[in-house]
């Protein structure tokens, strides 16, 4: 497995150089996971630290992006806006990754009926509309960082278990695995050995592709106040507040939407040229 | 055919009846009642004991979720904690207008999408071709409401071309279009890249076609290939996936009717999770559910009869 993951990045490295797009959404993606790591030390203030006196300012030397509404340096709020947007985007994505691939291993490999269960509740969140659901759990737990994540794994599990369910059927039936068997292999380790690193990998490149919805998601909502509560950065909640000061600081919410721009973007641009690399079946999702 | 539809509309029933019984189901595994949480720090117990009757939370949870569907089917949603309006009037007071916001957004996709996808093949392998795939990319990608956000500031705010807010004058239908145009452009986009991206690949699937070659082989020019014989066929995926459109283009327009502040569905759910207004969050979000469902049910079911071979899928 190793050397197919390592083949696997190879591939998509130098497929990556040859698509100028897919450079770029790569530099791009690389930028804000910088931006995300090294929060505290690129901007140049603290991004909570208020300062009335000089709030709404335009740039300056001083304030490269100008400052917001309570006089806090928007760059550095921006800056920290990446860590919220990455850190929720990676945590939701990672978690709802691993319930899906269980829930997915769960479904395909399992009996029949719990097979048809899980089917049938797949579908029936896979068919309802995003926000709706969302909405629907935010009102009952109440917004908040927590409920956030827990949101965008409601949403995005069952597609992915469903994507592992798939892969898990048409594994199960191939030669190697029915050899296993044979040979009186446990499913632990049918699952464990073969399955899991079988479907590990495509799910991957599902993920990533996905994080530009999950980010969309997470501002959407914070722009709503119904995501990240203030004064924690998101840049949601910096673009409501630029909203709100639309007509007093027009510069504001120029900024303050430009890195939602960039960063869905550049994941798109990255995900669609790892796509065409290794696996071109798959499709660019929109929002429901 | 029957078999078909009645296994869909099931399914589209069964799930309705899922959602709303998981919600419910939340509603009593999280700690705290909907009552206080509503009320706030404000909350008495005779208040709160009064809202629980008024909400039904008094009762077993097998009799409100019995009530509630009860309720429901007779076009009941339950009444607004605060104004006590009925549920339903409030609804249908404002979902004429997402209705119309939706509408004008996919149908002004549908049209720039099919003529962006027509371009693109028409010019195939070509900059332009590459340059409209940046483009359709590129409008999926960016969220709805941020294009909302930079439309109000560019040609409301700074051009003054149209209204910042509202729905228009009611009854003066040139001020409410001049009010929809923004709004539906910020939610239409994303889908004029889609459909922009869906038509250009079916197209291009059917351009290798026999028919094709034969219209080729008459002598046709390329134009009239792509725009006669090419587009009838690749247009199908497209009209496939607008129900789906539709009813994503209305979930979207919970963020763009709060930019624009304009009355709507999402409008008024986004006020009542603010302020945790259960009924109307339930009833809402039941009631675009089962718009949403019933509109992307019926769409298969009509793809399925112009089309057997999709029945078969459920089948096999």
């Amino acid at each position: 497995m190793c050397s197919v993951a390592s083949r696997g990045s190879r591939t998509a490295w130098r497929a990556l150089r040859a698509d100028a797009l897919g450079m770029m959404g790569f530099v791009i993606v690389a930028t804000f996971i910088a931006m995300a790591l090294f929060a505290p030390w690129i901007a140049p203030y603290d991004p909570l630290k208020i300062d009335v006196a000089h709030k709404f300012a335009t740039p300056s030397l001083s304030h490269f992006a100008g400052t917001d509404q309570l006089g806090r340096d928007l760059l550095s709020r921006l800056i920290y806006g990446a860590r919220t947007a990455l850190g929720i985007a990676l945590t939701a994505t990672g978690i709802a990754g691993l319930c899906g691939i269980l829930l997915g291993i769960i479904a395909g490999y399992g009996p029949r009926w719990l097979d048809a269960l899980l089917v049938l509740v797949f579908d029936s969140l896979t068919s309802l509309p995003m926000i709706m659901l969302a909405l629907a759990v935010i009102t009952v737990l109440g917004p908040g960082t927590a409920t956030l994540i827990f949101v965008i794994i409601i949403i995005s599990v069952p597609g992915y278990a469903r994507f592992i369910r798939a892969q898990t059927l048409s594994l199960v039936r191939s030669d190697f695995i029915l050899a296993e068997r044979v040979m009186d292999a446990s499913h632990l380790r049918i699952i464990l050995i073969h399955l899991l690193p079988n479907v590990a990998g495509q799910l991957l490149i599902v993920l990533s592709m996905d994080i530009p919805i999950v980010i969309m998601l997470e501002a959407g909502l914070s722009y709503l106040s119904l995501g990240v509560k203030p004064p924690t950065p998101s840049w949601g909640n910096i673009l409501y507040d630029a909203y709100i000061a639309l007509r007093q600081s027009p510069f504001m919410v120029v900024v303050a939407g430009l890195p939602l721009v960039l960063a869905t973007l550049g994941f798109t641009f990255l995900g669609e040229a790892l796509r065409d690399a290794l696996d071109p079946r798959l499709q660019l999702k929109v929002i429901r | 055919m029957l078999n078909y539809a009645i296994k869909r509309i099931g399914l589209a029933v069964l799930i309705i009846f899922l959602v709303m019984l998981a919600m419910y189901a939340m509603v009593f595994l999280v700690p705290g009642d909907p009552a206080s949480l509503a009320l706030g720090p404000r909350a008495t117990p005779e208040l709160k004991q009064a809202l629980m009757e008024s909400m039904g939370l008094d009762k077993p949870v097998y009799v409100q979720v019995w009530n509630f569907f009860r309720n429901a089917l007779t076009g009941d949603l339950g009444y607004d904690v605060w104004s006590k309006r009925p549920v339903a009037d409030m609804i249908l007071e404002v979902f004429p207008q997402t209705l119309f916001l939706g509408a004008v957004a996919l149908g002004t996709a549908v049209v720039l999408g099919i003529g962006l996808g027509c371009l693109a093949v028409l010019w195939r392998g070509s900059l332009a071709d590459r340059l409209l795939a940046v483009l359709s990319v590129s409008m999926i990608s960016v969220p709805s409401f941020v294009i909302a956000i930079y439309l109000l500031l560019i040609f409301a705010v700074w051009l003054g071309w149209f209204p910042a807010i509202g729905a228009g004058e009611a009854g003066n239908v040139k001020s409410q279009i001049q009010a929809v145009i923004l709004p539906a452009a910020a939610i239409g986009i994303t889908w004029v890249g889609y459909i922009a991206r869906l038509v250009r690949a079916s197209m291009l699937d059917v351009m290798g076609a026999n028919h094709v070659r034969t219209a080729r082989a008459f002598g046709l020019t390329e134009r009239k290939i792509v725009l006669r014989y090419a587009l009838r066929i690749a247009i199908i995926p497209t009209i496939a996936i607008l129900a789906v459109g539709f009813g994503s283009i209305l979930s979207s327009a919970v963020f763009v009717e709060t930019v624009f502040s304009r009355p709507g569905i999402g409008s008024l759910i986004t006020g009542a999770v603010l302020k945790r207004n259960y009924p109307v969050v339930m009833g809402a979000v039941l009631f675009m559910t089962a718009f949403y469902l019933f509109v992307v049910t019926a769409a298969d079911l009509l793809m399925a009869y112009l089309d057997p071979r999709i029945r078969d899928v459920l089948r096999g």
